[in-house]
């Protein structure tokens, strides 16, 4: 605890007087661990207990010699304990108000004594020994301690061999793991602090500022700094105290409570002592706790503050949210991350506070995104105001023509954004967090590109047309991949100067300037920058230039800009998805003309460029519907004709985005694009593949879809492709296909021929979860056929599938109960999955927050119940297992519902679970769901009440909860298992006779005869049950009355 | 003219120039007469388009500014240096300059760049064809330090033996990479559009021809 004592508690630093520990968050923990290991130590460590320190450990007690009681020889004023040393000497001595104690034993009974000071001796106590270990041990162990190494100690200490020294070596190492242990507590504690810097400190008085004031609605009357003059780093702070880490200090006037004199410091913000009387001075002793910000700290202080702050703070943080995706993501900043590093390298905090504004003064530019970035971690939606604001500022500087958003403004960015959530398409992935932004600083070493760049910008902007084409073609050398490059064409104000070239009339300028926005759009921040500059619409327009190559380039940097979301609605806003559509189209019409222009590309270019600009845009909903208003299906279906493959990668990768919507999949089916996507199946590009196997994966939704690719033999390339499992992406996007395809069984037969099953068995281990949920989901259809069921088993698919069912992705969750349950209906399979306690983990599942990997776990129950030996013992030894299941009853989702039911169907065909459950209440919950339309709960839960009828009085139950009325009503359906479990159920039912008089009640009769007539031989039974026993009762009540 | 005479100068020229067909180079030659119009008959002599005659076409149908870049043209049209455009020349020259394959127009463009016809773009020619391309910044104390930039970032983008000056052969592999460079020094050639102006202008149908 040495090590921990010194680096990481903090004492108060200027000392008037005796140094004293703070009284902070970070101290108390450590006093608190100390005291608990003291406290258990007698009970712990007998041994070391009795082990007599070197020096005793002293200091001024508040305790009454009074609070001792046996074990003490207790006076008026001093105190000995009974216990000894060889020499005879107390191991405790108090002397009001000294204390000396000599053992740990003797500690740990003290602070038992002590009951509520204990916190504060054991502060005492620490303050008067600021080297506690050393007088513990002795100072040979004090000169070692440099020496980290434990076995050091440890040398020194056996050398002497004596079982003395043996107990002080235990008690060493004892003290050693202690201070392991504080350090670790006190970095963890560290790391949950904050540290304010300047910037964020004016930040939070400026806005506060701002809404200062007199009336009723400001959150504050004043705040004001003490001082006017600002140091260079920001701080206000004078500099003998800035070494403290204390930044300003304010004078605040709240509403309801008197002038506040606060300090902001690097680690919070807190009271201090006031203004004093001389002029300007302030004591800076600290006064109350450390708050992490001002706002919490006004709002810990004032509840006017904190009523009138939480109203703006509802604003605020609306209209953060708006800002938000307008804003590029903070800067990196590493700053607070290396700082909370440091106290566990050992650096004092006096040290880190100097490096911190050393470095802010350096890196004043970088501030405010700093700031933006501390705020938002906050979730403090009025810091988060500021932080928008300066952003706004910031904006300002760069791009100029953006005004800060009004009111009105405001209105239409939130509608705005609406539509562009619901624009969204499930399949965007990449980038929809804004990447951070690395801007360069100015006084870094910069690479000679730079400044080469920087020269050529220059001729850019003051050259004539020749210069400019010049200066473009030399710009273009440059490695224009390279991130340096790209940003150094940027921060020099080159991407201005390149958009604007692209609104005059020279086509050569237009080209150069598009050649080289090609290239550098491939960097994300480009991208924001690119449509931040109001650069798509321009390009939007050169779509309709009658030059080819500009047409092309042009598209190609769509195609790169429209990565994300904001660009891909600018995009379609101008227009662009027509003209993209169109260039599709001009290699329909193939007439090259005999004399082709100098800077002219070929026809077959343009439309893969346009198809390629297409592919980026159609990650957007909105964009898919547009592309397809503007008929563009039938022309990427008649480039999927093509052989040329990069021009098919973007026909099909487009096609692919596109098939996840509904009418896509219909329009794709009517153009035939099946057969050509199974065509490029077997081609030898990877890439090509994958996009044919995914779009094949989003069409298979469809039973035709699934026909026409058997039909034009896809099925044998899918099958081999699963061979090579190296492209992740690829073997993800042929699996899936082979899932969605073997939902039709003609399929799953194809597959079986194929050996695709053993195959897929082989892909359950060691793949990524997008490649798992797939081959898992594949297999879950599979094993629908009772001969791939034995074959999954064989090939020892059983065990790797049952350890998937810890997995957390829910995807993949219901996939993997899918293909359990599918399994468990053989009865050699269930034996493993027993064996595996697979049914725990089944059971288990059932308490998935997500209600699709519920009812899946619940169905795959079913048979598991079925097939299992025992099943009855089985499904009891699980404890709580049972009214786990009735409660899920309870649920709201169809599905669920209807998977309980048939799980509690299998539950209850053991009398003694039947039981159980029934105390569970398990009828009136089933009762409670009979008044339902859909037809697959319906079925469902006519045979549950069918089965809990069984036992006890549930019949009449049944009766009394009313589910008998709506159980007749369910004859009226149209789906023949409603029509056999119901009537089984009411036959059932019908052995109470106030259940056969509501049955009669309510028709049953003539729909039950009707029953009677059905080739179903269950149903038929069932129903003649059923009116037998309602006609029975009737006999005997006539019987009665004539009797 | 008479229609006869016409007809035989058009055969004529037909023979050495293949990217026009015959009512091009019909509706060209009745260009000519017309540009050259009574001037011809004043002198009686050569007839043809004189430098500055010349250079009013350039400057007005083809917006030509460049003084020196237009002179070099009209050398690279008067082949036998006479010091006026002939209709053969006329019609030659045309050809190039509107539908010129990309070799002609490289051997053509190089022709106007090369000032001093060395075979060679040294870096003084460059330094000539450059110094007005760029805006005079008053601050900064070389004026001309721009543009000598500029030739040597143009040098070192095009000079591929690093001989200090441009051969043809490094021009040629310089525009082969790069299209955009094949108009490297000042523009020499029909931008697109007054490219299709005039075009439209001059084949269309030869009865709305007359009325020029």
């Amino acid at each position: 605890m040495g090590v921990a004592l010194r680096k990481s508690a903090q004492w108060t630093a200027a000392g008037y007087g005796a140094r004293t520990l703070e009284i902070t968050p970070l101290n108390e923990v450590i006093l608190k661990e100390i005291m608990m290991f003291v406290e258990s130590f007698i009970y712990k460590h007998p041994q070391e207990a009795k082990y007599v320190f070197a020096e005793p450990l002293e200091w001024k007690t508040s305790l009454d010699p009074s609070a001792f009681e046996s074990g003490y020889i207790v006076s008026e004023t001093t105190v000995k304990s009974e216990e000894v040393d060889k020499d005879g000497q107390p191991l405790l001595f108090l002397s009001v108000p000294h204390i000396k104690i000599r053992s740990f034993g003797q500690l740990s009974r003290f602070l038992l004594t002590a009951k509520d000071t204990k916190l504060k001796e054991a502060q005492a106590c620490i303050e008067a020994n600021r080297d506690p270990v050393t007088k513990i041990l002795g100072l040979d162990y004090n000169a070692m301690k440099d020496d980290t190494s434990v076995v050091h100690i440890l040398d020194k200490i056996t050398k002497d061999g004596d079982p003395e020294s043996e107990i002080k070596m235990k008690l060493g190492v004892l003290l050693k793991h202690l201070d392991l242990h504080l350090l670790n507590h006190s970095l963890k504690h560290i790391s949950l602090e904050i540290c304010l810097n300047p910037a964020i400190v004016k930040n939070d008085i400026e806005r506060l500022k701002h809404l200062s004031g007199k009336g009723e609605q400001t959150v504050l009357e004043s705040i004001d700094y003490t001082s006017d003059y600002e140091f260079s780093n920001g701080c206000r702070a004078p500099p003998w105290r800035q070494i403290h880490g204390e930044i300003c200090y304010v004078v605040v006037k709240p509403h309801d409570v008197d002038t506040l004199c606060i300090t902001c410091s690097a680690e919070g913000v807190f009271l201090n002592g006031g203004k004093t009387d001389d002029e300007g001075g302030i004591n800076y002793e600290r006064k109350s706790e450390i708050y992490k910000d001002l706002v919490t700290f006004l709002k810990e202080k004032s509840a006017k503050f904190l009523e009138n702050m939480s109203k703006q703070d509802v604003r605020f943080s609306e209209e953060w949210k708006k800002e938000k995706e307008l804003k590029e993501a903070p800067k990196k900043e590493e700053e607070p991350t290396l700082q909370k590093a440091l106290p566990a390298s050992g650096k004092s905090v006096l040290e880190k506070n100097q490096i911190n504004f050393g470095k802010s003064q350096m890196t004043k530019r970088l501030e405010p995104s700093l700031n933006w970035k501390a705020t938002v971690d906050f979730k403090d939606g009025g810091s988060a105001q500021e932080s928008q604001e300066e952003r706004h500022g910031g904006r300002l500087e760069r791009s100029g023509p953006l005004v800060s958003p009004g009111r009105a403004q405001l209105v239409r960015k939130s509608a705005e954004k609406i539509e562009e959530i619901i624009s969204e398409s499930s399949s965007e992935s990449e980038e929809d967090e804004e990447p951070p932004d690395h801007r360069q600083e100015a006084n870094a070493d910069l690479p000679s590109e730079y400044w080469q760049i920087q020269k050529l910008v220059k001729y850019l902007k003051g050259g004539n047309q020749t210069a400019t084409v010049i200066a473009l073609c030399s710009m273009k050398d440059f490695n224009l991949a390279q991130e340096t490059c790209q940003l150094a064409i940027r921060d020099v104000g080159g991407l201005e100067v390149l958009i604007n070239l692209l609104d005059t009339d020279e086509v050569k300028c237009k080209i150069g300037s598009l050649k080289i926005l090609k290239e550098i759009s491939h960097n994300p921040q480009i991208r924001r920058n690119i449509v931040d500059l109001g650069g798509l619409p321009i390009m939007v327009n050169i779509l309709d230039s009658p030059h080819k190559s500009l047409k092309c380039l042009a598209a190609e940097t769509i195609a790169n800009v429209a990565k994300f979301r904001r660009a891909r609605r600018a995009v379609r806003r101008h227009g662009g998805i027509t003209k993209l559509v169109a260039l599709l189209d001009c290699a329909q019409n193939s007439q090259e003309p005999a004399q082709s222009s100098l800077y002219d590309a070929r026809d077959v270019e343009v439309a893969r460029c346009g198809a390629l600009a297409l592919w980026s845009c159609s990650k957007s909903y909105a964009n898919k519907e547009a592309i397809r208003k503007a008929n563009g299906i039938p022309l990427l279906a008649g480039l999927l004709k093509t052989s040329h493959e990069n021009m098919l990668i973007p026909v099909v990768g487009t096609l692919q985005e596109c098939a996840s919507e509904e009418n896509y999949r219909a329009a794709i089916k009517a153009e035939r694009i099946i057969e050509n996507l199974v065509k490029n199946l077997n081609s030898e590009n990877e890439q090509l593949q994958e996009h044919c196997a995914m779009a094949i994966y989003q069409c298979a939704e469809d039973k035709e879809t699934r026909d026409l690719v058997r039909l034009h033999g896809g099925l044998k390339p899918l099958a081999s492709l699963l061979n090579n499992t190296d492209n992740k992406e690829r073997l993800a996007a042929v699996t899936g296909a082979i899932w969605k395809c073997s939902i039709s069984k003609e399929n799953v037969t194809k597959f079986r021929e194929y050996k695709a099953i053993e195959t897929l068995v082989g892909l359950l281990t060691d793949q990524p979860e997008e490649v798992l949920v797939n081959v898992v989901g594949a297999l879950g259809e599979c094993c629908q056929e009772y001969e791939n069921r034995v074959l999954v088993r064989k090939c020892g698919g059983i065990q790797p599938l049952v350890n998937l069912l810890v997995g957390i992705n829910q995807t993949l969750l219901v996939n993997v109960t899918k293909a359990v349950g599918a399994c468990a209906a053989e009865p050699e399979s269930m034996a493993i999955i027993d064996r595996l306690d697979g049914v725990r983990l089944l059971w288990s599942l059932l308490k998935n927050p997500h209600p699709d990997v519920k009812a899946s776990a619940a169905w795959a129950l079913c048979p598991c119940i079925q097939n299992a030996k025992d099943a009855g013992e089985m499904v009891r030894s699980f404890v709580g297992g049972l009214e786990l299941v009735v409660n899920l009853l309870k649920s709201d989702n169809k599905e669920v519902l209807a998977s309980v039911c048939a799980a509690i169907t299998n539950i209850a065909k053991d009398q003694e679970n039947l039981a159980v459950i029934t105390d569970h209440g398990v009828v009136p919950l089933l009762s409670k769901l009979a008044n339902t339309n859909n037809d697959k709960l319906r079925h469902h839960l006519a045979e549950a009440i069918s089965r809990c009828c069984m036992w006890g009085r549930n019949r009449v139950a049944f009766g009394e909860y009313k589910a008998v009325a709506p159980l007749v009503r369910y004859l009226k359906s149209n789906d023949p298992n409603v029509h056999r479990a119901t009537a089984q159920a009411l036959y059932q039912l019908s052995e109470d006779a106030d259940n056969c008089i509501t049955m009669h009640e309510n028709g049953a009769v003539k729909l039950l005869l009707d029953m009677v007539g059905s080739p179903d031989q269950d149903l038929q039974e069932a129903a003649a049950g059923c009116i037998s026993n309602i006609r029975r009762l009737a006999l005997a009540t006539e019987k009665a009355r004539y009797t | 003219m008479n229609r006869k005479k016409l007809q035989k100068l058009t055969d004529t020229l037909i023979k050495n120039c293949k990217h026009f067909n015959k009512f091009e180079v019909n509706c060209l030659i009745n260009l000519f007469y017309n540009l050259v119009g009574e001037v011809t008959e004043r002198q009686g002599t050569t007839i043809g388009l004189d430098r500055n005659a010349f250079r009013n076409i350039l400057h007005v149908t083809f917006g030509m500014t460049d003084d020196m870049i237009m002179d070099r043209v009209f050398r690279g049209f008067d082949k036998d240096n006479d010091g006026c455009v002939n209709v053969s020349e006329w019609i030659y020259g045309l050809s190039v300059f509107l539908r010129g394959t990309l070799e002609e127009k490289m051997k053509y463009c190089f022709e106007v760049f090369d000032l001093n016809g060395d075979g060679f773009i040294s870096k003084e020619e460059m330094f000539h064809m450059l110094k007005n391309s760029l805006l005079k910044q008053p601050s900064e104390e070389d004026p001309d330090e721009g543009i000598k930039d500029l030739v040597e970032i143009t040098l070192k983008k095009m000079d591929h033996d690093h001989d200090g000056k441009l051969s043809f052969t490094d021009y040629e592999q310089a525009v082969r990479e790069e299209t955009l460079l094949l108009e490297a020094f000042g523009p020499c050639l029909p931008d697109p559009k007054s490219h299709m102006e005039f075009e439209a202008q001059v084949f269309k149908d030869p009865s709305e021809f007359n009325d020029i």
